[in-house]
Order: C-alpha cells, then sequence, then structure tokens
C-alpha cells in the first residue's frame, strides 16, 4: 500500500491511482515507414528494471491527472514526481 | 463445583472468584477468568488436546501463545464455529465450547492414527511421487486426501457476525507491550506524538506476565508494580492510543500496517451483544518501534513430541500466571540457562522437579547456580534419547553425551515424570521486521537470526532485536520510543535508563539434533506438518539445495503456525545437513499474516448488498414491477428478460425477439456509455481514436465508430454523434463506459497535449429508451406530433431534437436489430414518465419491452458483433470481417500501424463466421470449441471457438456466430463441436442470418 505524492492533490494512498507502466516510450511518428520491429519494439517492449523504474500515473479517483512518477521498483521509495510535460529530474547516483 | 486437579493453591493472575464452566471434546470442565483454553485445560490435566496433521500423533500443549503448533482445536459450533484456534491464545468464558480436530471418531481412538504405523511409507514428498500419475486419476486421490488432510472444518453456514474496519494515522507505533514495548510507548507517549500500542493479548506485560517476580526487580519496586504505572501513565496520555487483544499481523509498504482487534471473541454470546466481533485496523505509522519479544525453540531429540512435553517458558508461564502446574514430575531439558528458571518456579509450585538435563558440559550462570542451591539434580553433559508414553510423557531415557555432541554413551538412565519442559534458546520474533523487507543478519553466538538495517521507517528494541535482557529490553524500548518520536517530529529529553536487577546468563550450546542411539527414534521439527529430521535429510539426499525448495517439499513451516518455533532448527539441520554455515543456506520469507484473520475481518462491512455498488436506470422500478429478471452487467442491474405467468426464459425471449420484428419492442438502453467531448480539436481526436474518418460527418448526424488498442485490436464501439462543429456525444458499450473515457484522458494528456478536447462523462445524466420495429414510427409519431419522422426528413443515422411525451428529447434513428430504431435520449429525471408514456401509447401496437437477452438475438441475427463477446483482446477488425469502417487514407489513428504488422496481417488468423448445428433445435454452448476433426479424447486441435449462440424465433432454427481459423474461406465446410455427449455437427455460413440487404432498416 504505497502512498504517491500527487502534484496537484498532495500524498494520497495507491488505491487512489492506476499505474499506467513506463513512461517517456516515444510512440513513433510516420509509423507506416517504420519497420515491424521498431514497432514492435514501441508497442511491447519495456524495461521492467530493478531499482529506478520512470512511471506514468493517473489520479484516478481524484483530480484524473497524468503524471510522472520515478520509483525505485524493489523498494517502492517514490524517489520523483513531475508533471507529463517535464523532462525527468536529474536524480543522483541513480541510473533510469 | 469440579475440582482442578492441577490448580495451584495459590497465586496466578487468575480470579479465583468467577468460575468459569467450559466444554472440551464434550466434557465439563471448569477454569477461571484470566485463563486461555489451554491452561484451564493443563488445570484440569488434560494434556493430550489434538491430533497431528499426517500421522495423527497424539499431541499436546507445547507453548503457551501465538506460537503454538499443536493445541489447535475447533471453537464454537454452527454459523459460529472456528477451525485451527490456538488454545494458547482463546481466552476463557462462560461456556465456551471446543473440540479437538483431526481424529476420528474419537481423540484417543482415531482411525487415522494408522497412518503414523504406515510413517515409512508416507516420507516427505510422497504426494508428489505417489499421485501424480496418471493424471486422470488425480481427481479420485485428490477428493481422499483433502478428507484426510485438513485439519479443522470451516463453517459452511452464512457468518451472523459483523466485522469493522477503520483507518488511522499516527505518529509511532509500537507493535508490543512487554518491557521494551511499554517502554518505548511511554519515552515516545512523552514527546506528546500520536502513539499507538498495540499487543495481541489481553493483558499488556508480554513476558513479564510470566514472571514469579522473585528474582528480579526494576528500579526499587517489582516488574509487576513498574507495568501498572506504566500503562496507567500511557492510559493517562490523550494522544495514545492503548489497544490489547491487537494482534499487528503484516507489515506492508510505505508503513502500512494491518492490525486485527478482537472485540467479542473472549466473551459469552450473550455478552458480546450487536458489538462487532473483530475490527480490522489499516494503520500508517510515521514511525514503528518493533517490540515483538522472542519464540522460544524446541530441542530436536527422539519422541519428543508427546503431551507433556512443552516448552519451558510455557510451563513457566502457566505456573506463575496461571497458577497451574504442567504435571506433578517434571524433567527440564535444555541447552541454555532460562529453562532453569521454569525448573526453579516449577519446584517453588511444588512440581517435583527430577532433574534438570542440561546439554551443556560447563553451567555456570546465576539460574543454574540458584537451582543447585534448592537443591534440583542438574545433569551436564547429558541428553535425552528417548521417552515414553502414548497419550501423556511418563519418563524419560537419557544418557551422557559426547565431546563432539553427536553421540551418547554410557548407561541409559531412566527418569519418571509426566512432563518435559524442554528450551533450546529463543528465537527473536522477527516476523513483522522481515515483512518489512529489511534484511536478517545471522548472530552466531547465540544463533539467532537479528533485525539488519531496517528499509522502512522501524526500528526493534528488546528480545526481537537479539537483547533478552530485561534490562536491555527496558533501554532498547525507550531509546527506540524517543528516536522514533524524535523523527517523526517531536522533542523530548533523554530519560535516566531505568536501573534493572536479574540474573546473569550464560552461554548456550546448540546441539541441531540431539543424539540418540536409536537410530529410527522420530525427531520432530515442525510439529504441526509432522516434519521430522528424516524428512529434512531426505529432501537433501534427493539434491534439494535451497531453503525455500526444502520448505515445499518437506512442507516444513507451512502449517497455520508458519512454524514459529520449528524454522531455525528446521534451517539449520539442513544446513548441518548440507555441510553448510546457517546463514549459508538463508532464511525462508515471513509472510503476512502472523497469525491468521478471519475472512469476515478482511471483508468487513463489503459483504451481502454492500459487496459492490448497484446501479439501477432510471425505469428500474418499472422492470421490477413488471417481473423481469435481472442480469449483471458491471454493476448496472439491466432487464435480462420479462417472462409471463408460465412462461420460460425461452418462450419469453422467443416472444420479446418476435415483437421487435414484428411490431414494436421497447429496450432500456440507459447503461449505455455516454460521453461529452468538446473542443477545437474534437473532430481531429475521433479521427485518431477512431478507425474511421469523422472530420466530414455533418452536425445533427451520427456514425458507427470502432476503437482499437494500439496493438491494433478492437476495444470497443459504439455510434457517436455530432452536436456541433466542436461537440459531440460518444457512446459505447455499458461494461466499458468508464475505461473508455480514462483512454481517451490518457491519449489526450499523455501523447496529444497540444489537441484542446475536453471529455465528460454523461452517462447518468441521460435516460435512454430504444423503440425498433415496423411500427415504432408510428409509436414515436404519437407521443411526438410536432417531429418529422419520415424516413426522407429523419434517415437512418441521423438526429433531430423535439419534444417527446411533453419532454425535451434527442432522438437518434439508429438500429441495432435492424429494424426501424428510434432512441431517445431524455434527462434521467423525466425518463420513467417517458417510458410510461410509450408503454401507453404502443398498446394499441401490442408494444413488448424486451431485455437484453433479446437484444442479443436480435443483433446475432444481423450478425452485428458485441465488443468483449465477439472480440477479446486478440481480434482485429479485419479478422471480424469489419474491413469497411477502417480507413487507411485519413491519416494514423490508434492502432493502425499494427493492423499492417505480420502477425496481425496472417490469412490464417480466426475470423468472425456463422455456424448452424445439423440439427437446428440444438443450440451451441457459447464458449464451445470447434475442430476439424473429432478424435476420441482430447486433446484435439481446436480451431475456433463459438462466441454467441441463440435460438432465432425468427429463422426458426438455432444460429451461432463463432471465431474460426481462416474461416471465411470455409463457407459450407462441415465442422465439430466436440461435447461430453458427443460431438455437434456444424456447417460454417455467413455471419449475417437475417435480412442481408438490409431492407427492413431503411423502410
Amino acid at each position: 500500500m504505497l502512498r504517491i505524492p500527487c502534484p496537484w492533490c498532495g500524498e494520497r494512498d495507491v488505491g487512489e491511482f492506476h499505474c499506467g507502466g513506463e513512461a517517456h516510450i516515444a510512440r513513433p511518428s510516420g509509423a507506416d515507414t517504420i519497420d515491424d520491429d521498431a514497432w514492435a519494439e514501441y508497442l511491447f517492449m519495456r524495461q521492467n528494471p530493478k531499482g529506478s523504474h520512470h512511471e506514468r500515473w493517473s489520479h484516478a479517483h481524484g483530480c484524473r491527472r497524468w503524471f510522472h512518477v520515478v520509483r525505485d521498483t524493489d523498494s517502492d521509495q517514490v524517489l520523483a514526481v513531475y508533471l507529463m510535460n517535464e523532462a525527468p529530474p536529474d536524480l543522483p547516483g541513480r541510473s533510469s | 463445583m469440579k475440582r482442578q486437579r492441577f490448580r495451584l493453591p495459590s497465586g496466578g493472575r487468575i480470579d479465583r472468584g468467577d468460575a468459569r464452566a467450559f466444554s472440551f471434546n464434550g466434557r465439563r470442565y471448569y477454569g477461571f477468568s484470566g485463563d486461555t483454553l489451554a491452561s484451564a485445560l493443563l488445570a484440569n490435566g488434560v494434556h493430550f488436546v489434538g491430533r497431528s496433521f499426517k500421522y495423527h500423533r497424539p499431541r499436546g500443549v507445547l507453548g503457551s501463545g501465538a506460537e503454538e503448533p499443536n493445541a489447535l482445536v475447533q471453537l464454537g459450533a454452527g454459523a459460529r464455529t472456528d477451525p485451527n484456534m490456538r488454545a494458547t491464545t482463546t481466552e476463557l468464558f462462560d461456556g465456551l465450547r471446543a473440540a479437538s480436530q483431526n481424529c476420528w471418531p474419537t481423540l484417543r481412538f482415531d482411525i487415522g492414527g494408522i497412518n503414523d504405523r504406515l510413517s515409512g511409507l508416507l516420507p516427505a514428498g510422497f504426494y508428489y511421487k505417489t499421485f501424480m500419475q496418471p493424471a486422470r486419476l488425480w481427481k479420485l486421490y485428490e477428493k481422499f486426501i483433502r478428507r484426510a488432510a485438513g485439519l479443522g472444518r470451516a463453517p459452511t453456514e452464512r457468518d451472523p457476525d459483523r466485522y469493522d474496519q477503520q483507518y488511522a494515522h499516527c505518529d509511532v507505533l509500537v507493535v508490543g507491550a512487554g518491557p521494551a514495548g511499554l517502554a518505548a510507548a511511554l519515552a515516545a507517549g512523552r514527546t506528546g506524538a500520536r502513539v499507538f500500542v498495540v499487543d495481541e493479548q489481553a493483558e499488556f506485560g508480554g513476558t513479564m506476565l510470566a514472571e514469579s517476580g522473585r528474582h528480579i526487580r526494576i528500579r526499587d519496586t517489582s516488574p509487576d508494580a513498574w507495568r501498572e504505572d506504566t500503562i496507567a501513565a500511557l492510559e493517562d496520555m490523550s494522544d495514545v492510543t492503548v489497544l490489547p487483544r491487537t494482534t499487528a499481523f503484516g507489515y506492508y509498504t510505505h508503513n502500512f500496517i494491518g492490525m486485527l482487534e478482537r472485540l467479542t471473541d473472549h466473551l459469552p454470546r450473550a455478552e458480546a451483544g450487536n458489538q462487532a466481533r473483530q475490527r480490522l485496523w489499516k494503520l500508517r505509522a510515521k514511525e514503528v518501534v518493533l517490540a515483538t519479544g522472542s519464540i522460544e525453540r524446541p530441542l530436536v531429540f527422539a519422541e519428543n513430541d508427546r503431551p507433556g512435553i512443552l516448552l519451558a517458558g510455557a510451563a513457566r508461564e502457566f505456573v506463575n500466571r496461571y497458577a497451574v502446574a504442567p504435571g506433578t514430575r517434571a524433567v527440564v531439558f535444555t541447552n541454555n540457562d532460562s529453562a532453569y528458571a521454569a525448573a526453579l518456579d516449577m519446584a517453588a509450585a511444588g512440581v517435583a522437579v527430577e532433574a534438570v538435563i542440561d546439554l551443556r558440559t560447563e553451567v555456570e550462570g546465576d539460574l543454574p547456580r540458584l537451582a543447585r542451591e534448592a537443591g534440583i539434580p542438574v545433569l551436564q553433559g547429558y541428553a535425552v534419547v528417548a521417552t515414553s508414553g502414548r497419550h501423556r510423557v511418563t519418563g524419560v531415557t537419557v544418557m551422557r553425551l559426547n565431546d563432539a555432541g553427536d553421540g551418547v554413551s554410557g548407561t541409559a538412565r531412566k527418569l519418571r515424570c509426566d512432563c518435559v519442559a524442554v528450551s533450546g534458546g529463543w528465537n527473536p520474533a522477527v516476523h513483522l521486521f522481515s515483512q518489512s523487507r529489511g534484511k536478517l543478519n545471522f548472530q552466531s553466538e547465540m544463533n539467532i537470526f537479528v533485525p539488519g538495517e531496517s528499509v522502512q521507517a522501524a526500528r526493534s528494541a528488546g528480545a526481537c532485536n537479539g537483547s533478552f535482557s530485561l534490562a536491555e529490553c527496558l533501554k532498547e524500548g525507550a531509546d527506540a520510543g524517543l528516536a522514533a518520536a524524535r523523527v517523526a517530529g517531536f522533542e523530548g529529553a533523554d530519560a535516566a535508563t531505568l536501573a534493572a536487577i536479574e540474573p546473569a546468563d550464560g552461554p548456550q550450546r546448540s546441539l541441531w539434533r540431539v543424539p540418540s542411539e536409536r537410530k529410527d527414534a522420530r525427531m520432530f521439527v515442525d510439529f504441526q506438518n509432522d516434519v521430522t529430521t528424516k524428512d529434512l535429510d531426505l529432501a537433501v539426499r534427493e539434491g534439494y539445495r535451497s531453503i525455500e525448495h526444502v520448505k515445499r517439499y518437506t512442507t516444513t513451516g507451512m502449517g497455520t503456525d508458519q512454524g514459529k518455533t520449528g524454522n531455525v532448527n528446521a534451517l539449520a539441520i539442513v544446513a548441518g545437513s548440507l555441510g553448510a554455515e546457517i546463514p549459508a543456506v538463508g532464511v525462508t520469507t515471513f509472510r503476512a499474516p502472523y497469525t491468521p484473520v478471519t475472512f469476515g475481518a478482511i471483508a468487513g462491512r463489503h459483504v451481502g448488498g454492500l459487496f459492490d455498488p448497484v446501479r439501477g436506470t432510471p425505469m428500474h422500478e418499472w422492470h421490477v414491477q413488471c417481473g423481469a429478471k435481472f442480469e449483471d452487467v458491471g454493476q448496472w442491474k439491466r432487464a435480462w428478460y420479462y417472462p409471463r405467468e408460465g412462461e420460460t426464459m425461452r418462450q419469453a425471449v422467443d416472444r420479446e425477439v418476435r415483437a421487435a420484428r414484428e411490431s414494436v419492442g421497447i429496450l432500456d438502453y440507459s447503461t449505455l456509455g455516454k460521453i461529452d467531448i468538446r473542443g477545437p480539436d474534437a473532430a481531429a481526436f475521433l479521427n485518431r481514436v477512431y478507425t474511421n474518418a469523422w472530420t466530414k460527418l455533418g452536425v445533427g448526424r451520427c456514425r458507427y465508430g470502432l476503437m482499437l488498442r494500439d496493438d491494433g485490436m478492437v476495444m470497443d464501439d459504439g455510434v457517436t454523434l455530432r452536436l456541433g462543429e466542436n461537440h459531440f456525444l460518444m457512446t459505447t458499450t455499458t461494461g466499458n463506459a468508464a475505461s473508455v473515457l480514462s483512454w481517451l484522458e490518457e491519449w489526450l494528456q499523455t501523447e496529444w497535449p497540444e489537441l484542446q478536447v475536453y471529455c465528460t462523462s454523461v452517462t447518468e445524466q441521460y435516460a435512454t429508451i430504444s423503440i425498433c420495429g415496423p411500427n415504432a414510427r408510428a409509436l414515436l409519431g404519437a407521443v411526438a406530433p410536432e417531429m418529422r419522422l419520415g424516413g426522407d426528413v429523419f434517415p437512418h443515422m441521423s438526429m433531430q431534437e423535439g419534444m417527446v411525451a411533453g419532454v425535451a428529447a434527442r432522438v437518434l434513428r439508429v438500429s441495432f436489430t435492424g429494424e426501424i430504431g428510434f432512441e431517445i435520449n431524455v434527462p434521467a429525471r423525466h425518463g420513467r414518465a417517458v417510458w410510461d408514456a410509450l408503454i401507453e401509447a404502443g398498446a394499441p401496437h401490442g408494444i413488448t419491452s424486451y431485455g437484453t437477452e433479446a437484444m442479443h438475438v436480435l443483433r446475432a441475427e444481423k450478425g452485428f458483433v458485441i465488443a468483449g463477446q465477439e472480440s477479446d483482446g486478440t481480434v482485429t477488425p479485419i479478422d471480424l470481417g469489419m474491413d469497411w469502417i477502417v480507413n487507411w487514407t485519413k491519416g494514423d489513428f490508434i492502432g493502425r500501424r499494427s493492423l499492417n504488422r505480420s502477425d496481425t496481417a496472417r490469412e490464417d488468423r480466426k475470423q468472425l463466421v456463422g455456424l448452424f448445428t445439423a440439427d437446428p433445435q440444438t443450440v451451441l454452448d457459447e464458449g464451445s470449441q470447434i475442430v476439424e476433426r473429432v478424435s476420441e479424447a482430447p486433446p484435439m486441435d481446436m480451431i475456433g471457438h463459438v462466441t454467441s449462440s441463440y435460438y432465432s424465433p425468427n429463422l426458426g432454427r438455432s444460429i451461432a456466430l463463432a471465431m474460426i481459423r481462416s474461416g471465411r474461406g470455409r463457407l459450407g465446410e462441415t465442422l465439430y463441436a466436440p461435447m461430453p455427449d458427443g460431438p455437434i455437427e456444424v456447417t460454417v455460413t455467413s455471419p449475417v442470418f437475417f435480412d442481408p440487404e438490409g431492407t427492413r432498416l431503411n423502410g
């Protein structure tokens, strides 16, 4: 039972949120011209790391806004939260 | 009053003025207020209380608390019965009923006891070795195994009790109210922090409750006086919540603690009244202090499981706390000093202590000295090598140990006794710390696992931290409580250390298996699951190396007690067999719950009608009054069909289906998901989320749309109406309304934030009434005289606004049945009035309300798919034969690229077809598998499955839709649906069964 700090509403119980999986996966534009492998990479391949992980979450039972969470998948510590249009923050000593 | 033969004449924390009658296996006994069921049974000389899980061996009380593996009983009767309840933690109340488990016909004469004689045939893993082949017989074996196994019986009636749940937050949670916990709570409470202090027992004090008080002092007073002062001080603090009878059973992420408070389990039924039985606390603590104490470990020696053999600490607790003599002649068997306290306390209570058998050759602590001074014989360097007695231990055999501790020699001496108090040392109760994902360190001096670095905001104090002396417990507790409060933002001064006077302990000697001259003697490691040293040895011989595998193979530690007494012994024995160090073998993961939690508490009030919200439409009551049968669609109650007096479901549905095609049918369609979509980019947005084109759709027109996921699979469909240049009303399937809204918002916020589009759910704002059939237009004309309904001015897939039955309505001319149809949308509050007006006006046409079943038949006759029925997340529009709705020229849309992936473009994918059964009256089961060739028995090569199947009264035969491999190329082929009663022959047809030209729709 994590606590997730929503950038708009503050810290709330994880039950109010929906996790949308790995963040910063660029949807290829001009999709007709890219090959199957590149498209499959976008569709299916995920990092699934042990450790720091950039994710998209939405406050589904709150403000319904999407935002980014950097979460340690091992300890479940929330390392950073930032908005949809922001770049990932530098987290010292961690690689993404 | 019946005499309690083993009750001591004085002492204890029981109330002798408050006698309590109870029954055990149908016999009536008496105990006192303050007793547990275990202490009351022992007071009456009942040691033999149950049979073991596998061998059905007679077993007695081993411990005195949550660690108890043996004394599990069935409590209560009827709807209020609980299996596997520990007698040692069951508070005695007047009228308590308990019975032994796992024995038949009686405890003393038990047929299953034959397993004990057959034990050679039932080694570890016998399950896997014996019953796996042939696979089809497993179903037969399983039935008998399940009956033979299992301990207690779950109640079969509905639970009549209520259970509460409560959320709470605190600054400092202290788990355990022994000396360390009390000191921690006091130190934290003094800072003004919000403190919760919880303990599983009715009374706070932990191990102090088991003290005689003869040998220890805190400051200048008795430990009990300090205990009482501290509890009183805590109860006076307004921000301190004191919760006895509360087990912190689970330590979850971000300091979320699950706790079970037992509110009425200790009360007779009449006193419990209407109170909730238990309360589940969901507590979020800023800081946690774990003061969970320690659990004594037994010694593993030959025949160590007879009733009357118990842990030394438990023996001591029965004497001092409950004033019960665990026997008349006792032998103490130990590897450490603590058991000498049991010997002293038993002797002081008048129990004849025959001897202390000590594995150590040198014994020099304070307590052994006191024992010698009290005249208790001490046999140093000796071991118990055998025991005797069937339903109660009658004696032990002792021999001298060799220097290495791996053999015995000399003459065997027999000592008569009816009680053996055993101690193999103490394991810190690190369960919650381990659940918090903190790593454990092995401390080789005492052979214990202690908490390492905390991962969450938690600290351990006292015995659970490997600090066993009272002085250490008090100091660590006070330090931890203060430190926790400070981290949580409170200030407090360091308190003076409490002086404690207590005996000093000498070192212990760990012999993980006590040698015996009898090689075939059984030594039990896990009492509840009947795991012996031989089972562990066998697992190692068969190649198991990981302790996690040994655990699963032998079932060590997998009982309801989770191996609280046996796990470390098992670990050490496996390490010994592998020639490895204990820490190298590792430790199995402790998992929540620490002790079992009732399902009632987990469910709380979310049962029966409160299990899930129920959604009804504005016309719901009408359906109820008309005798509709309902089906659940998500949380909605939808009218399924409306049987008339004497009608079967089939007859009712046939009648409803015919009426819709022959005159006029009316359907409550209010559950349809409705999303209001606005913004300058709304049309461009729809172009991207639907497969077809939307920019040129005229205002006041509607269009059917199909939505894909980005992997090209069909997600949802529905009709969307253009209300203005920048304003649309989208409909979704009933079940997907919420997920489609989330889907749209996700794309708008994450992928296309530049689009100015706003989505609002309006599902509940409108009542939607669908009418269809040849007389639908006439009916609508009767209630909406001002509307112009001719086909030329109100064509298919268009919308008109106007008054319907006096209510401003939005009417869509759409059809999900192939008949002329109208969908009348009015504000929800007018839904029932408009519905009633239509029913009244439709009477001359014999208007017939139809439910979801008839709706399904009508659309299946037309081959219309339902997202989630024909499609299952692996189906593309091409698979459904819906190429016509995919617009390749309009630009990108969600899922477009995926339709050209090599896998999705395959020709031999499953495709939508119709099926006719050879016998037109046979209706296939939905989900039936379809094969080309029938074999005598499975497996058969499955080429598809039936997605929808009905009897069609309009065609006078059964129809089915199916997804079949390369189905469109198989028209006319004969296939089979293999069923238990034999294969059903089917012919592949077009999926459009009725009016394929669509002439009825445009009339």
